[in-house]
């Protein structure tokens, strides 16, 4: 019985590439629904195409990548142009994993804005998202 | 790569325009319209306003049973035939929201990934958002948003063991409720009287120990059962390996035949659109009962008195909706 829905924020988790570890992406999937958040969880081994076109019909407020492939600088353009091309470029993208020191300031410059390496407090992945997804209303 | 923003930030653009756009055939403008409309924001009202004309063409298949009946991969099976034959499919997939932190974790794409890049079909998860029955509170209304869209069909698939199946089948003109063998289903059938709220039964996992056991308690059953007009079939597949699933879909066609023809889907329609305008209208009367108690002196004291034992709770909710008359 509720007429005014307080606001929840929809996370995809997806885990691009071929790495078959998918270990932390159900923690972080975890963490995020107990944080109150309403989590998509799709699994290993999606396609850039896969993960916008889930993120579009889906309409999630942001999505978090895990990857520990090393592939990261490969994958993450083509996630956020396959999200630019659905129109959806006010999603807050994250990314976890293995991202080595060097790679995370192109990462952020490329439009990552959160990235969070192995043994970041969950508090603080939940804090991020929270401060940081678009605003509501967004059309 | 740079990412340039479209459409943000600034006002949102009119409600008029979004609906526009979702009958144009927009995906961008359906998804955002859904989320309006599920986080119930004002100017969902309207836009359902404005959609409402719209709808009538998509045909609501329901389906239901117990976690890990194969829902899913049932509904990846009929979609892929359904896809075959050039119909387009919206699926609404609702799980339940945890009463303990108000998230939810929907995982019902994974077992649909397949139809990632066929545009004909449109795969939404919804989280129950603390309404009992396997549904949530705008389900209806989001159907009716992908209805507008052109969607042929929307399937909406919930979760459900006992009783709070029959949500779906208030929503769907046909409802599937799938059992499997081995899960004591029989027993859990006549408990809770979900069999009535089937307009097809389905045996999934056919090929499991105790299919033909469980069709013959199933059938058994149905026959004790008074459904004027229509004696809900018994369809056994296999839904991983597709088996039975083209007959399923003949069961569907067929009931889908009997409503038309009977003028059942009509009275059903009425009763389904008179009761979400008595979910509505409670929500309503709710929020309003809610803003005479919530701070309310009056209230105060006759909770006041109320603790005391003075007065009974009866009495006090006798006063508050009198309170409501304009």
């Amino acid at each position: 019985m509720v007429t005014a829905i307080e606001r929840k924020i929809r996370v995809l988790v997806a885990k691009p590439g071929l790495d078959g570890h998918d270990r932390g992406a159900k923690v972080i999937a975890r963490a995020l629904r107990d944080a109150g958040m309403e989590v998509i969880y799709t699994g290993l081994h999606q396609t850039p195409e896969m993960i916008a076109e889930a993120a579009l019909q889906e309409d999630v407020d942001a999505v978090g990548l895990s990857i520990l492939s090393g592939a990261h600088m490969a994958l993450f353009p083509r996630v956020l142009a396959e999200l630019h091309k659905r129109g959806m470029d006010d999603v807050l993208v994250c990314a976890g994993g293995i991202i080595p020191p060097d790679d995370v300031e192109p990462v952020r410059q490329m439009g990552i804005k959160g990235v969070f390496g192995p043994g970041t407090p969950m508090d603080e992945v939940v804090t991020f998202i929270r401060a940081n997804v678009r605003p509501e209303g967004h059309a | 790569m740079t990412r340039t923003p479209t459409a943000e930030p600034g006002p949102a653009p009119a409600v008029a325009d979004l609906a526009t756009r979702v009958l144009a055939g927009d995906r961008l403008a359906l998804t955002r319209a859904i989320t309006r409309v599920e986080n119930r924001r004002r100017e969902a009202a309207a836009l359902l306003q404005a959609l409402t004309p719209h709808t009538g063409h998509a045909y609501l298949l329901g389906i239901t049973g117990p976690p890990g009946g194969g829902k899913s991969t049932l509904t990846t099976a009929l979609v892929t035939l359904l896809r075959a034959r050039g119909d387009t499919v919206a699926i609404i997939a609702v799980d339940p929201t945890s009463a303990l932190s108000g998230g939810a974790l929907l995982g019902d794409r994974i077992r649909m990934l397949e139809f990632y890049d066929d545009p004909g079909v449109f795969i939404r998860s919804m989280a129950s958002r603390g309404v009992l029955g396997g549904l949530s509170a705008t389900t209806g209304d989001v159907a009716r948003v992908l209805d507008a869209f052109g969607f042929d069909w929307v399937i909406i698939e919930t979760v459900g063991v006992g009783q709070g199946e029959v949500a779906v089948a208030g929503l769907a003109d046909t409802t599937l409720l799938i059992e499997v063998p081995g899960l004591g289903d029989d027993v859990q059938a006549i408990k809770a009287g979900v069999l009535e709220v089937a307009d097809i039964l389905v045996i999934n996992k056919a090929d499991k120990e105790g299919a033909t056991k469980l069709a013959t308690t199933l059938r058994g059953m149905l026959s004790l059962a008074h459904t004027p007009g229509w004696s809900p079939p018994i369809v056994q597949t296999v839904a991983a390996t597709g088996q039975g699933v083209p007959e399923l879909l003949a069961a569907i066609a067929n009931h889908r035949g009997y409503l038309e023809h009977s003028g059942a889907r009509t009275d059903r329609t009425r009763a389904r659109l008179r009761a979400e305008v008595l979910d509505r209208a409670q929500e309503l009367l709710t929020a309003r009962l809610l803003g005479l108690m919530d701070g309310d002196a009056g209230f105060t004291a006759a909770l006041a008195q109320l603790v005391a034992r003075e007065r009974d709770p009866a009495s006090v909710a006798a006063d508050l909706v009198a309170r409501l008359a304009p």
